[in-house]
């Protein structure tokens, strides 16, 4: 589904942010992309949809290879791939249904889009997300009425209103209080099994990233330096991900809650996946 | 609860030789500027009789020309009009062309230039180049008051698209949508509030600037006053300069009764 | 969920209802409307713009190069229109800073000095200072003396308006302790709220002065000194090359102004 081939990037500043990654995704899983900040993930993230361009590197959206693409394939690639953002990106002055509907925009002409005008099984499909994402009845709010948790289900709807083949998420909880983005997170892994779509997730919370995800990718000085099953961040993964510090009560903590997936009434991930 | 209040004497100078020191030159300066200037100083001293005259033959103001004095005002107005709503749409191109974030840079440059002139030039110097170009006329005058509506509100504009958030447009680009799309459904929003306000001050401003382009003969009120003045037709000059406060003093209120409008 | 899931859901949606749609078009039409009834009320002839761009073109030709040994010819008017624009401000602050007490509430004396403060900051504001060096001119006779009335004039308004304001926000806490010392009226005015308001005073008075030096250079259109009065001469003679060396040097002492008066105002605040 998604290859990076030896895909580096470096700033004009002159910081080499990704050196040299390679990740294949070939499955609908939900990856976790953990590692310190400034490690690169976001680069990583925002490479895939060239809203950073790679310096070098290869980028395959099944066979599409997204790196060689034109403005206008670039945009037709970018219609396949959902984004969610860590400060939600919502277009605060529309209403959250303009929000959710701006999924479809590369598939509208400009004066429907103009005009708010959009096919009726498009507006269909926005009631049911946000029936979905809990927020029915929110339609004609404006996005800057809402909470963060709120808002930041808007961006979820507006991501899986594109109908993705991948979802991109940077940071979905930092900006979250724990528990609203536990919520958040357990949300995008439910939605992203339920329409087997793969998710890149970063995230830097390794906590919730062995919680949620069906694979962890450790990402340092622009490396991946683990590649595997959440079930195996050790200590000494960690330490070489993060550097020196102690990780036993992260593991102790995430073990716990990994230990009982369906603690929070969410569909347990294993039975998904299978 | 709060402090007893005590107060001194703040001085915007602190040294007291500079202080006193500054205020010495600004009297120097204004001694000598005056002797080297070339005034006419008995016709200047005369001036204060002649205001006196002026004045006594200004009342009272004539409206007895009223018909003259109405076409120039609504020939003002509908200047002040056409000049805004054509401002307000060109300024559109040339704020996204200047704004650094969004333009290419050669793009950029060319209109940050424009936006430089046409802000540094008054509009009377402006006004006379197009009487030069397009003859004496309203003509002149909307063009010149479409120059400046432009440059105002683009400056204005291309500071708000420079400081706009980022994010937002992003979000809607990495859905794909293509530049005519993110300007409708990222930019706009985030743009029309502020350029709303600032088309209908401009309008205000409009009005009052239109009153004074016809001095070069651009057509409007402002070639009627100067035509009086030329002609000593003192108290009809005061029908005109009463119709003019009167006017700006509506375009005031009307333009802040809109902006109320508009939240 | 799986039982909403079932739900029907609607398949149009419309920003605005019904009534916000016809508003809004309404809104459209009329801004339309008032834009074709005002053009086409101009009498504008559309015949002149056929050879517009020969006309502007034939212009531009015209003014290069630029006749640099002008230059010498100029920089007294120049200068003059710095002085006019310098005086006219000093002016200004003579005359503006008492009236602003007048049209400030909290220090006029009454509602009908309030009244009358007002009324002159209006009036100043609403007549452009072209138009005010026109009433000078007949007043004083053409020179800097009307161009120095002209900018005073216009710029009261200006000033006094936005003294005013700074007045009306001063803290009553230390003219409240100036008052308890038993000071008179006019001492409180002058050790309580005057060193309070001497900053934004400053420092709209150099903003103003940047502003002024942009208009004295046209109020020689009308006889009231400075680089207009060549300007106009030189385009009303068609020497295209001498107004292009006018035009470059207005350029340079309107930016040179700007920067001036930014750099100053930076050091007040
Ligand atoms: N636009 C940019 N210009 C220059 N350097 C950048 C830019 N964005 C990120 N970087 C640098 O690249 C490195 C990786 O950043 P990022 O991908 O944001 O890391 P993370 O998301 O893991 O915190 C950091 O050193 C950061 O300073
Ligand atoms: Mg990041």
């Amino acid at each position: 589904m998604l290859t990076i081939t030896d895909l580096v990037k470096v700033y004009p500043t002159g910081t080499k942010a990704l050196n040299g990654v390679n990740l294949t995704i070939s499955e609908p899983q939900v990856v976790a992309v953990i590692g310190s900040s400034g490690a690169g993930k976001s680069t990583l993230i925002r490479c895939v949809n060239r809203l950073v361009e790679p310096t070098s590197g290869k980028i395959m959206l099944d066979d599409m290879d997204i790196t060689a693409l034109n403005r206008r394939g670039l945009r037709a690639a970018r219609r396949r791939m959902g984004m969610i953002f860590q400060e939600y990106n919502l277009v605060e002055r529309l209403t959250v249904m303009e929000n959710v509907l701006s999924g479809r925009l590369g598939y509208v002409g400009f004066w429907q889009a103009y005009r708010r005008r959009y096919p009726p099984e498009d507006v269909r499909a926005a009631f049911e997300i946000l029936d979905r994402v809990e927020l029915s009845g929110y339609q004609n709010t404006r996005a800057d009425a809402l909470s963060g948790g709120q808002r930041q289900r808007v961006g979820i709807a507006r991501a899986l209103m594109q109908k993705p083949d991948l979802l991109l998420v940077d940071e979905p909880t930092a900006s979250l209080d724990p528990r609203t983005g536990r919520q958040i997170m357990r949300l995008i892994c439910e939605l992203a099994h339920e329409r087997g779509t793969p998710a890149l997730v970063n995230i830097h919370d390794v906590q919730l990233a062995r919680t949620f995800s069906d694979r962890v990718i450790g990402l340092s000085d622009g490396k991946i330096a683990f590649d595997g099953p959440p079930g195996e961040l050790s200590e000494k993964v960690l330490t070489m991900i993060y550097g020196e510090e102690d990780w036993s009560t992260t593991i102790r903590d995430a073990e716990d809650k990994s230990g009982k997936p369906k603690d929070d009434n969410g569909i347990s991930h294993e039975a998904a996946i299978g | 609860m709060s402090e007893i209040p005590t107060w001194e004497p703040s001085r915007l100078i602190r040294r007291p030789i500079l202080r006193y020191g500054v205020f010495s030159l600004v009297v120097l300066y204004v001694a000598t500027t005056l002797f080297t200037m070339e005034i006419d100083w008995p016709r200047v001293l005369t001036g204060f009789s002649r205001a006196g005259d002026i004045l006594a033959r200004m009342f009272p103001p004539s409206f007895s020309r009223w018909e003259l004095l109405a076409k120039g005002v609504l020939e003002s107005v509908q200047m002040a009009l056409a000049a805004s709503f054509f401002g307000m749409l060109l300024a559109i191109p040339l704020g996204l062309c200047a704004a650094v974030n969004i333009a290419p840079k050669p793009v950029y440059l060319v209109a940050r230039a424009i936006l430089a002139l046409s802000r540094t030039f008054h509009e009377v110097i402006i006004a006379i180049f197009f009487v030069k170009i397009f003859g004496f006329g309203p003509l002149a005058g909307v063009l010149t008051l479409i120059v400046a509506s432009m440059s105002f509100i683009g400056k204005m504009l291309a500071e708000d698209v420079e400081n706009m958030n980022m994010g937002q447009v992003e979000a809607v680009r990495a859905t794909g949508a293509s530049f005519p799309r993110l300007l409708i459904y990222a930019i706009t929003p985030q743009m029309l509030p502020r350029y709303l306000g600032v088309s209908i001050y401009r309008l205000d401003a409009n009005i009052r600037h239109s009153t004074v382009v016809g001095i070069v003969g651009a057509g409007g009120i402002g070639q009627t006053l100067a035509a009086s003045f030329s002609r000593y037709d003192y108290d009809f000059s005061l029908a005109i300069l009463l119709t003019i406060i009167s006017l700006v003093f509506l375009g005031e209120f009307f333009s802040n009764w809109v902006r109320g409008q508009l939240r | 969920m799986s039982m909403r899931a079932e739900e029907d859901h609607p398949d149009v949606w419309r920003r605005y209802n019904p009534r916000q749609t016809l508003i809004n078009y309404a809104w459209y039409v009329g801004i339309v409307f008032v834009a074709v009834w005002s053009v086409s009320k101009l009498d504008i002839p559309w015949f002149y713009f056929l050879d517009a761009h020969v006309q502007a073109a034939d212009l531009f030709v015209r003014m290069y190069p630029p006749d640099w040994a002008h230059l010498g010819r100029i920089t007294d008017p120049l200068i003059e229109t710095i002085h006019i624009a310098t005086l006219g401000t000093a002016v200004t602050f003579v005359i503006a800073f008492p009236i602003a007490f007048l049209a400030a509430r909290n220090t006029s004396p009454n509602v009908a000095t309030w009244f009358v403060g007002r009324f002159i900051l209006v009036t100043s504001r609403s007549v452009n200072t072209v138009v005010w060096g026109l009433i000078f001119v007949a007043m004083f006779g053409p020179g800097p003396v009307a161009g120095i009335w002209a900018v005073a004039a216009r710029s009261i308004g200006f000033v006094g308006k936005l003294i005013a304001e700074s007045i009306e926000e001063i803290d009553e806490g230390t003219v409240a302790a100036i008052e308890a010392t038993g000071a008179s009226r006019l001492q409180v005015l002058l050790v309580g709220v005057v060193p309070q308001v001497l900053p934004v005073v400053f420092g709209t008075i150099v903003y103003r002065w940047d502003i002024n030096i942009r208009e004295s250079t046209v109020l020689g259109f009308v006889g009231a000194g400075g680089i207009g009065i060549q300007l106009y001469a030189s385009i009303n003679q068609f020497a295209w090359q001498q107004v292009s060396v006018m035009l470059i040097a207005v350029l340079g002492v309107v930016l040179v102004s700007e920067f001036v008066s930014a750099v100053v105002r930076k050091h007040i605040t």
